[in-house]
């Protein structure tokens, strides 16, 4: 295990030197003579004592004069792990349209792999959801149903997946990056000492049925590649409303399987003593197609009435940046960013947000971006599909009108 | 009450900006900080000292150079620190750096609660607080906006989930993950920046917390970063001006229509 740069290759142009977010390169200007009696100015050097191994210096290395490399563990019988299984999430028995969109996602893999695609059901009453999964792309759906199974619980639900694991040797493993499924997998990845990749935008399959992991990070602002080469099944969360729900075929054949599953697993030393709905919104920020987020801009916080009139019309939920949240103008499950919530919708309307990088990593992978601010300089345009530089007071009640008058046709 | 609480020092995102030519994210020199929602795991295990007695130890994984961050905490009014340094701990991935904090749990001990913030903010994994209690066998409450009842022996709690909040009860020992709304966090104070200056800080290697060492830095990852890219985030926009509503409303109901949204 190690990094080391590989002098014969190092050209001393300094873009690791640049690209390492832990200072942990320097590039001294020395003469070294190199083993075929070259000469140059400057070498890069990784200081051990900073480097992090995170490997973000070896691909921008023009020369690949960088190498980093580890050793691999041997796993007993990964030939044997073959399927692709997703996690049908529910919550207090509604099937997750997250759900859908990993079977969608799942039978793609499956069908390049040839092999059966799996749903996992947990839940109370789960009459009806087998077909919907099936119809959606599923060949066979495994349903595990008891009263105690209404609500997600980390210990029984970790206990019927690696029950479920151990019995179907599954070699894939998706479950939605929300709050159950990241608390879950995480989970039941610790205890099966198995990779898991968090909140993944891109899934693909290789020839040697590795699965092709592709996630951002620091805050992204980087994508990486990643892949569990070793252990199986390789787990990932995947981030909801990336990828399509496939049509339904309610002609499409399945099996549903049903599970019985020993009382003593499914015991949980944590008790789920209520539920309460946010009520502040209709729609949660997470399941919106539409977001219309609000910032500074606003001014304060009945201003933020004219986001939720708008929100209305459009069918979205509210959103807001940091600096509206610490002045206490909405509630902290409406924040949007670094510190508040990853959010991917279709439509992103942003109002009165300058766009600080630490809001844009929270919200750039909308698939469409609308950007309204008095200020034509401001970064949050740089990253707009559509820019309205103008009053937000003036813009908004004009444009809901016109957007009014549109979608009513 | 014993309290742990993990930390990780992260790189800073005020000294990143977006490079207008390129679309990608360019970082002005090298500032490292406090994961933001480590300093509200910090906060929340002050805070139930101050109610019930005990310590608070702060643990964390990295270079020599994250004592930085474990000094800050203390001039919050940690009592502790360790730093879990080693070079054979470099290169970890959830797991293996799970696994890592988990053993220094261990080790320290007779702990009534572990604390996290909810995730990093350089990899947004959320993964190692679960991963930890998952390695320690204890349950795990994830996402905490609000503890409602502690005691000597059990704990009730809010998480903040999709659409709403999850009442959820646990005996200790548990750990915890939390967000930004449990509370504000305390600046150090003077007295605290004195301590932190001179407290001893201790280093933990594998054989210290009686790690495998199969099992940690990147040999004992079972994930690998496969390639590392860059992407473009800059977008050719259409800006309108004030006048050109019209165009604008157009082109957003034309795309809304090619969504499906109406």
């Amino acid at each position: 295990m190690g990094i080391r740069v590989i002098k014969d290759k190092c050209t001393g142009c300094g873009i690791c030197f640049k690209v390492c977010q832990y200072g942990a390169i320097s590039m001294p200007e020395e003469v070294h003579t190199l083993a075929n009696g070259k000469e140059v100015k400057k070498l890069a050097v990784i200081d051990l004592g900073k480097c992090t191994l995170c490997g973000e210096c070896v691909k921008p290395c023009p020369t690949s004069a960088i190498e980093l490399k580890a050793e691999t563990h041997k796993f007993e019988g990964k030939e044997n792990y073959k399927d692709v299984m997703v996690f049908a999430e529910q919550r207090r028995d509604e099937l997750e349209e997250a759900a859908l969109e990993l079977v969608g996602k799942g039978r793609e893999l499956a069908g390049k792999l040839g092999v059966n695609l799996y749903a996992l059901l947990l839940g109370k009453d789960l009459k009806g959801k087998p077909e919907k999964l099936i119809a959606h792309g599923a060949d066979k759906v495994i349903v595990v149903a008891d009263d105690s199974l209404f609500n997600f619980l980390p210990e029984p639900y970790t206990n019927i997946l690696i029950e479920i694991i151990k019995k179907y040797k599954p070699s894939i493993f998706l479950a939605p990056s929300t709050t159950q499924g990241r608390a879950l997998l995480s989970r039941t990845a610790g205890k099966i000492y198995t990779g898991l990749t968090a909140d993944c935008t891109g899934l693909d399959v290789d020839a040697e049925g590795n699965l092709l992991q592709t996630r951002p990070a620091f805050g992204g602002s980087i994508k990486a590649r990643i892949l569990t080469p070793n252990m199986r099944p390789q787990m990932a969360t995947v981030r909801p409303k990336v990828f399509k729900v496939l049509d339904e075929d309610l002609n499409r054949k399945g099996e549903a399987i049903e599970e019985e599953i020993s009382s003593e697993l499914l015991r949980s030393t944590t008790k789920f003593e209520k539920w309460i709905e946010d009520t502040t919104s209709a729609i949660s920020i997470e399941d919106a197609d539409i977001i219309i987020s609000g910032g500074r801009g606003l001014g304060c916080s009945d201003n933020f009435k004219i986001l939720f009139e708008l929100a209305e019309i459009l069918g979205g939920a509210v959103g807001a940046s940091r600096p509206t949240v610490d002045e206490g103008w909405i509630p902290y499950s409406h924040q949007v960013g670094q510190t508040g919530k990853t959010v991917g919708p279709k439509m992103y309307i942003a109002v009165g947000i300058s766009g600080a990088i630490q809001h844009l990593e929270g919200m750039r992978s909308s698939d469409f971006i609308i950007a309204i601010n008095k200020d034509p300089d401001a970064p949050i345009f740089k990253v707009a599909d559509v820019g309205i530089v103008g009053d937000l007071f003036e813009v908004v009640p004009a444009l809901k009108e016109k957007l009014k008058r549109a979608i009513n046709g | 009450m014993n309290i742990i609480v993990c930390i990780k020092q992260v790189p800073d995102p005020e000294h990143a900006k977006m490079d207008a030519e390129s679309g990608t994210v360019v970082r002005e020199g090298v500032e490292l900080m406090v994961n933001p929602f480590d300093l509200y795991a910090i906060e929340e295990g002050l805070r139930l000292k101050e109610k019930m007695g005990g310590e608070v130890v702060a643990i964390s994984m990295g270079p020599p150079q994250a004592e930085a961050a474990l000094r800050e905490v203390i001039g919050m009014g940690v009592d502790r620190a360790v730093l879990l340094t080693s070079r054979d701990f470099a290169g970890a991935d959830t797991w293996a750096t799970s696994y890592t904090l988990a053993k220094a749990c261990e080790k320290i001990g007779n702990y009534d609660i572990i604390i996290c913030g909810k995730q990093a903010i350089d990899g947004d994994t959320a993964q190692v607080g679960p991963g930890i209690a998952a390695q320690l066998s204890i349950p795990q409450i994830t996402f905490v906006r609000k503890i409602d009842e502690i005691s000597e022996k059990n704990i009730k709690a809010e998480r903040l989930v999709e659409g709403g909040y999850e009442v959820i009860s646990s005996p200790l020992p548990l750990l915890i993950t939390v967000v930004k709304e449990i509370n504000e966090p305390r600046l150090p104070t003077l007295k605290g920046r004195l301590n932190a200056k001179k407290a001893e800080i201790a280093h933990w290697g594998p054989e210290d917390i009686g790690a495998d060492k199969d099992k940690i830095g990147m040999n004992g990852s079972p994930t690998k970063v496969d390639e590392i890219f860059t992407p473009d985030l800059s977008k050719d926009g259409k800006i309108f001006n004030i006048d050109q509503l019209d165009e604008a409303a157009e082109e957003i109901v034309k795309k809304q229509k090619e969504m499906g949204l109406i």
